[in-house]
């Protein structure tokens, strides 16, 4: 018993710094509406940046300066950012916004890696406070203690400065509508500024509190993230309060599991200890279903205003079309030239399964208007099925291929079953959710998917066992699925799908079940997201837990943006643009990741409407002035 | 003052053009409201009135047109801007911060006092003023949430909170609309006591007879245009006007 209550005292340290982290970000996305993608890298600068100073700075003050300083510094970077690039972008699409702030995760990930080196960092213990207490005859870290005090203190100060000052009267109002606010004489880029380096330094003073709990890494970022995405969304978008009764939960639950290791039910052992990485996100997916606005949050209205409607989509013209049949007929020629350049081959599958999986995330993203943030499950599943339906069952590729995307279909029954029941950034975040449980349980279970090792060995069969037939077998199915896709959009299917993602009410009440298309939609994505993932797995032999990570799904929503949403041949520009600049600029430096970052970057803010919509609009703009001209 | 001049004009508009998006909802709209005066701007419901209160507040991205607010060109500024300059604005929807208290809304609102150019100084605004003029706020007490109280009430305090602003003129979209007559008869008071203490109202309206009790001048908007502009005594005469393009 007494283990069980130290281990709930565990928990509550933990909660402590996911609580601060968590309310940097809810408090940033009440005001600018922006999901900080940045705010887990925010948090890791924290850390590094205590490391830093504390390495410096001798005695017990200087380790406590550090930790403040460090908080401070982040504060600023923070305000930097938002004054710099968001300022920019608050009239840009979510998505767009989303995607800027994902670049800015790869940029300062770099900029960490360039500064502070790969290795992990052991920090120093708090001075006054490295040993421990005895509770119920355990012993007990006294920095855990004074962590446990922090949390509830934070929350308190913070609570003063929003409801006891002007500043704070301001920040919740811009919380409500920030036009009414400007119309009342309040100049705002300030307010939101301070609002963005008040969340910031909550992040680095999260992350600086957490450096004598564990060593500075790389990874912190996107660990941290995912953690405070799912405390903000369990306690409510915007709410402070909500943000640290989430934190509670979470973290004693994640102790509760650590506490139940492994059990037996009978003939079943469950390890419970394994349970932690998934066990948050199966929290958060119960609070989406059933009180899809938080603990503690408010139900959304639609939008005030939300820009000009959705340009009606227009089937391929003449010269479109055979555009699209050259290239292919170019493609097909490529095995001759292999000679010349025997990487083209490789690449250019990549390309295309790029292409597939983008189509099919843009399939339910752009004219579906369901903006998934776990696509990757999707691919993965098909990967994952293929290889399995060929290592464990002994099908043959060709079997294996044909029955991978439906186990894909399967995954987005089950999953697009919850999702369509919500809208915007609560359906992003459960499909995100999802995606992250696939993951676990593919990183976990090591006896059947190979944990994080993966699975080798898995080939195609004879005929297509070299370069020049896997890549025809890709561009035929490729082919056959973009078209297949394409075709359903201008079905009264796709129809029936643009016009619920114009307007629910509109569509319900000339008889379209809207959630049912959306379900259905969801389950075509996942169908041809799996036959990419299953191409993959062939084309590369081998697979690992990567394939259904965030960054993949991550990767699918940055080759759709930056093709652009709402055209067709986007997601097809946007694959090919992304896949072969990854490709490109990973090889040629270490710091692809910074370069990637910055070329997402310079593409939101010059082409908002994505590169095929950017040339489109630039045709449409070209046209008259040709007409006039004769 | 000794000499006795017509009262200085405070806003002038001319060929003010507005769009939401593409569709244009303005053409050519021009008026003025002097110092001291109640103005109303007439018309059917979609007649433009709403939209050319936003347009004056540098809401609507896409505008064009002169607005002078007390001589000086506000018509490319931002809403804030164009707050602090002295412009007030009361939207129809009342967009009260349902989450802050009534103290709280107000202190939102609140500005520096400001003088006119002579000098003088303008109209000025405390809670406690402003509680006077509206007891029921009063009585509510100023730890009520905005969200907690009837629509009438909020029509209160969304007045109050942008009187808070001491602004030389108050834009006032459809006070009489959608609150209970006896909350209109209060509106019509207030809009008389905040003209008695010297504040200029441009006030929207579809209602004649509440246009009339409360206003100096009309002027009747139709399809974005201006199709009629008198006192209120020939707006009451012009039988024509009133069928034509108001509602009696
Ligand atoms: N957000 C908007 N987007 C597009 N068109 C709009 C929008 N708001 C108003 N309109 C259109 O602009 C025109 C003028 O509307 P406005 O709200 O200014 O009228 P109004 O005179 O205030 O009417 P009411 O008495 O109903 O308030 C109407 O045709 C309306 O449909
Ligand atoms: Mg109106």
């Amino acid at each position: 018993m007494s283990s069980f209550l130290v281990q709930l005292l565990n928990g509550l340290a933990g909660a402590s710094s996911l609580f601060l982290v968590a309310a940097g970000l809810s408090l940033i996305f009440g005001v600018t509406r922006i999901v900080n993608f940045a705010h887990g890298s925010l948090y890791m600068l924290g850390v590094y940046i205590a490391y830093s100073m504390s390495e410096r700075l001798a005695g017990g003050v200087g380790f406590w300066f550090s930790l403040v300083f460090s908080a401070l510094a982040v504060g600023f970077i923070g305000a930097l950012i938002e004054m710099v690039l968001l300022r920019r972008i608050y009239k840009a699409p979510e998505l767009f916004q989303l995607l800027a702030t994902f670049a800015l995760v790869l940029v300062i990930k770099d900029g960490v890696l360039w500064i502070w080196g790969a290795e992990d960092l052991l920090g120093r213990r708090a001075p006054g406070l490295e040993g421990s207490v005895e509770i119920l005859g355990r012993n007990f870290p006294t920095y855990d203690l004074f962590l446990i005090v922090i949390g509830p203190v934070v929350l308190a100060l913070v609570w003063l400065l929003l409801t006891r000052t002007r500043w704070g009267t301001l920040v919740r109002a811009a919380t409500q509508d920030r036009e009414m606010l400007s119309a009342l004489g309040v100049h705002q880029s300030w307010l939101i500024t301070g609002v963005f380096a008040l969340g910031a330094m909550l992040a680095g003073l999260g992350g600086a509190l957490q450096l004598p709990r564990e060593p500075a890494n790389l990874g912190m970022d996107m660990l941290s993230i995912g953690d405070a995405f799912v405390v903000v969304v369990v306690g409510g978008m915007g709410s402070i309060p909500g943000a640290f009764v989430a934190a509670l939960i979470i973290a004693e639950i994640k102790a509760i599991c650590i506490w139940l290791g492994d059990v037996n039910f009978g003939p079943f052992s469950i390890s419970f200890s394994k349970l932690t990485l998934v066990v948050e996100f199966l929290v958060m997916a119960v609070v989406l279903v059933v009180r899809p606005w938080g603990l503690f949050g408010r139900p959304q209205g639609t939008p005030r205003h939300s820009g000009a409607p959705e340009a009606p989509l227009r089937p391929a013209g003449k010269s479109l079309r055979w555009f699209a049949v050259a290239l292919v007929a170019g493609m097909a020629v490529l095995p001759l030239l292999q000679g010349q350049f025997p990487y083209a081959l490789v690449l250019s599958v990549d390309l295309l399964i790029a292409a597939l999986f983008a189509a099919s995330l843009h399939f339910i993203m752009g004219p579906g208007g369901m903006h998934s943030f776990g696509h990757a499950a999707y691919f993965g599943l098909g990967a994952y099925g293929a290889a399995l339906l060929m290592k464990a069952a002994g099908l043959p590729m060709e079997a294996a291929l044909i029955l991978a995307p439906v186990v894909a279909g399967l995954g987005a029954v089950v999953f697009g079953w919850f999702s369509v029941r919500l809208s915007g950034v609560y359906l992003a975040m459960l499909t995100l959710a999802f995606g992250q449980i696939a993951w676990s349980i593919a990183f976990q279970w090591d006896d059947f998917t190979g944990g994080s090792n993966g699975l080798i060995g898995i080939w195609p069969s004879g005929w297509a066992n070299n370069r020049t037939a896997y890549f025809y077998l890709t561009l035929v199915l490729v082919v056959v699925g973009l078209f297949a896709l394409r075709r359903m959009l201008f079905s009264p299917f796709g129809y029936a799908m643009r016009a619920g993602r114009d307007s629910v009410l509109r569509a319900d009440a000339i008889g379209i079940d809207v959630k049912r298309i959306q379900w259905l939609a969801f389950v075509i994505a996942g169908v041809f997201a799996g036959a990419a993932g299953a191409l993959f797995v062939y084309s590369k032999g081998s697979i690992s837990p990567e394939v259904l990570s965030v960054t993949k799904s991550v990767d699918g929503l940055v080759m759709v943006l930056l093709g652009g949403v709402q055209t067709l041949a986007g997601p097809i520009v946007g694959a090919v643009t992304f896949t072969w600049l990854q490709d490109t600029v990973a090889r040629s430096t270490d710091y692809w990741r910074a370069l990637l970052g910055g070329i997402i970057l310079f593409l939101v803010l010059v082409f908002p409407q994505g590169l095929a919509g950017f040339i489109h609009d630039l045709v449409v703009k070209l046209k008259p002035n040709r007409e006039a001209a004769r | 003052m000794i000499h006795r001049e017509p009262p200085p004009t405070l806003l002038t508009v001319e060929g003010l053009n507005a769009w939401y998006g593409a569709a244009h909802i303005l053409f050519d709209v021009g008026f003025e409201v002097k110092r001291g005066e109640v103005v109303a701007l007439m018309g059917r419901n979609g007649a433009g009135k709403s939209t050319t209160f936003k347009t004056l507040m540098g809401l609507l991205e896409r505008r064009k047109g002169t607005v002078k607010l007390m001589g000086q060109d506000i018509s490319g500024r931002s809403p804030s801007q164009i707050a602090r300059m002295g412009l007030g604005f009361v939207p129809e929807d009342r967009r009260i911060f349902t989450d802050l208290t009534i103290a709280e809304n107000l202190e939102v609102g609140r500005q520096a006092a400001r003088r006119w150019p002579d000098d003088s100084p303008a109209p000025e605004w405390t809670p406690q003023k402003l509680y006077d003029l509206f007891p029921n706020l009063k009585e509510m007490g100023p730890d009520r949430l905005g969200g907690r109280m009837s629509g009438g009430e909020q029509q209160m305090l969304t007045v109050s909170r942008t009187l808070m602003g001491n602004p030389y003129l108050v834009l006032l979209d459809e006070p009489s609309e959608g609150v209970a007559p006896v909350i209109v008869e209060q509106m019509a008071h207030m809009i008389l006591a905040l003209k008695s203490q010297g504040v200029s109202i441009l006030l929207s309206e579809q209602n004649v007879h509440f246009a009339e009790l409360v206003s100096d001048r009309a002027y009747v908007l139709e399809k974005g245009q201006i199709r009629f502009s008198g006192t209120m005594a020939e707006l009451a005469a012009n039988e024509e006007v009133r069928r034509s393009y108001l509602t009696v």
